[in-house]
């Protein structure tokens, strides 16, 4: 990996120093209060891997943290700079923020090489060819440089997720966000994308994970969440975490994941 | 079947129908477009213009929208669209005025059509081009619309195939179009009432049957694979 463009964007925020600050945040669905005063600090270059059951509320956490999902209190800075609530003010911001889908949710009408150079020609202003040649540099790394005229219906569900890693890395985020991104994928290729994202990790991006992979929990993380009813119980380091959780939820929960 | 041809000008009306059928269709794919738009934007205004526009002008039957720009906009409101210096001033206003008609009316289907092309497409889709960074403007134009059209070609080629014969309806209004033939034909020649009914519908069905088939093949051919 040498001559290649930085995957991650210029922060303002050192190595080490806050570059996601959570603060009170609260929200609701109707009755089910999904978010329940979370306070979460992600260090600049810091993997934190979000873990909990269904239910629990850690996509939705991850979703609010580019605003895909409102919420009724509290703060989200990134970088020093709390969320606009609309308008280009957001989009501007959630250029910065790359994200993961578990639905892949790659543009359907455009090829492969589209959809990793709209954001880049639309948003960053780059020219055609430039945006190219850092697409194809980009597909490259993750793998499916030779599926670049291709159609997202004719790749593989891992190698779909691959292009949607490139499609956000393409914008040089400042931060990464994976919303269960294996969850969708048949087991021979979960490890393809976990490969991609354990590459991510060394080379510094910073990186919110929510996954039910442990194995990748305790391999990339410098730190679990264990979330639980709309709460933040426990946050670890994996390996304290996943030999001694504190939490009874805890607990019950790595008892029934860790026991096959 | 000669004097039809040569005393009712059939193929003059012929052209006129062809006219009406292909300005009012782009006016009306532009207006629905922006309607659509509307009524899919965030802001809730803009969802009530929208809403409301469809609501009253699909409820309002053409022949009155036509009418209405006849009498409403050129003789009550004394707004013109062509230059009334013009010999052909009487034609070629009333034709526009008929244009503009059909485009308001038309555009309400081109909205709705494009609407529930709109829901073939995976929420996903729009959240993955808001993540990263387009705005609501690039979101529709890049991402939204352009799978909303593919979704959307069959109901609106219906819509194309509607606009085509209510360009029927223009004849209240003194175009003259194929309709106008039949009018002219019940007025002076009742003798060739029937042929020229006759007639009249064959070109229609030459005019709209092709257009069913053409509508068929682009529908599977620029659908979105998912």
């Amino acid at each position: 990996m040498t001559d290649q463009a930085p995957t991650a964007g210029a922060t303002n925020a050192e190595a080490g120093e806050p570059l996601v600050c959570m603060t009170g945040v609260d929200k609701h669905f109707g009755d089910l209060h999904v978010l329940q005063d979370i306070n979460l600090d992600v260090a600049k270059g810091e993997v934190v891997v979000v873990l909990g059951p269904s239910g629990s509320g850690k996509s939705t956490l991850c979703r609010t943290i580019n605003r895909l999902e409102t919420f009724e209190s509290g703060t989200i800075t990134i970088d020093g700079e709390p969320l606009p609530e609309e308008g280009a003010a957001l989009a501007k911001l959630r250029a910065d923020v790359g994200m993961v889908f578990q639905s892949f949710n790659l543009f359907a009408h455009k090829t492969i090489l589209q959809n990793v150079t709209l954001g880049p020609i639309k948003v960053r202003g780059l020219g055609k060819s430039e945006a190219e040649a850092r697409a194809m540099q980009l597909l490259e790394r993750v793998g499916v440089a030779q599926q670049a005229q291709k159609y997202p219906a004719q790749l593989s569900g891992g190698q779909q997720q691959r292009v949607a890693i490139a499609r956000s890395l393409a914008m040089q985020p400042k931060v990464m966000l994976f919303d269960e991104p294996t969850s969708a994928l048949d087991p021979e290729m979960i490890n393809e994308v976990l490969d991609v994202m354990s590459g991510l990790a060394k080379d510094g991006m910073t990186m919110i994970v929510v996954t039910h992979e442990m194995g990748f929990a305790r391999r990339a993380a410098d730190r679990v969440v264990f979330m639980a009813d709309g709460q933040i119980l426990e946050q670890k380091t994996p390996d304290d975490f996943f030999t001694n959780p504190e939490s009874a939820r805890a607990k019950d929960f790595l008892s029934k994941i860790l026991t096959h | 079947m000669s004097s039809l041809f040569s005393d009712y000008h059939i193929w003059t009306a012929l052209w006129a129908t062809v006219r009406l059928t292909i300005y009012s269709a782009i006016g009306s794919l532009v207006l629905g477009t922006i309607v659509a738009t509307l009524r899919l934007s965030p802001i809730g205004i803009l969802r009530f213009v929208g809403t409301s526009y469809v609501n009253i002008f699909r409820n309002t039957p053409l022949t009155l929208i036509i009418l209405s720009c006849s009498f409403v906009l050129y003789i009550q409101l004394g707004i013109t669209l062509a230059n009334s210096s013009d010999p052909k001033f009487a034609d070629v206003n009333g034709f526009r005025l008929a244009v503009v008609g059909m485009t308001v009316y038309h555009a309400t289907y081109v909205c709705e059509a494009l609407r529930s092309g709109f829901n073939t497409i995976p929420l996903g889709q729009a959240e993955a081009a808001r993540s990263i960074g387009l705005t609501f403007g690039q979101t529709m134009r890049e991402v939204i619309l352009p799978q909303a059209f593919r979704g959307a070609v069959v109901p609106l080629g219906n819509t194309l195939i509607a606009l085509t014969k209510n360009t029927t309806v223009a004849v209240t209004i003194g175009v003259y179009e194929l309709s106008a033939v039949l009018k002219t034909v019940t007025e002076r020649d009742p003798g060739l009432l029937n042929l020229s009914f006759l007639v009249v519908g064959v070109i229609f069905v030459i005019l709209t049957l092709p257009m069913g088939v053409a509508i068929g093949r682009l529908g599977n051919r620029v659908a979105v694979k998912r």
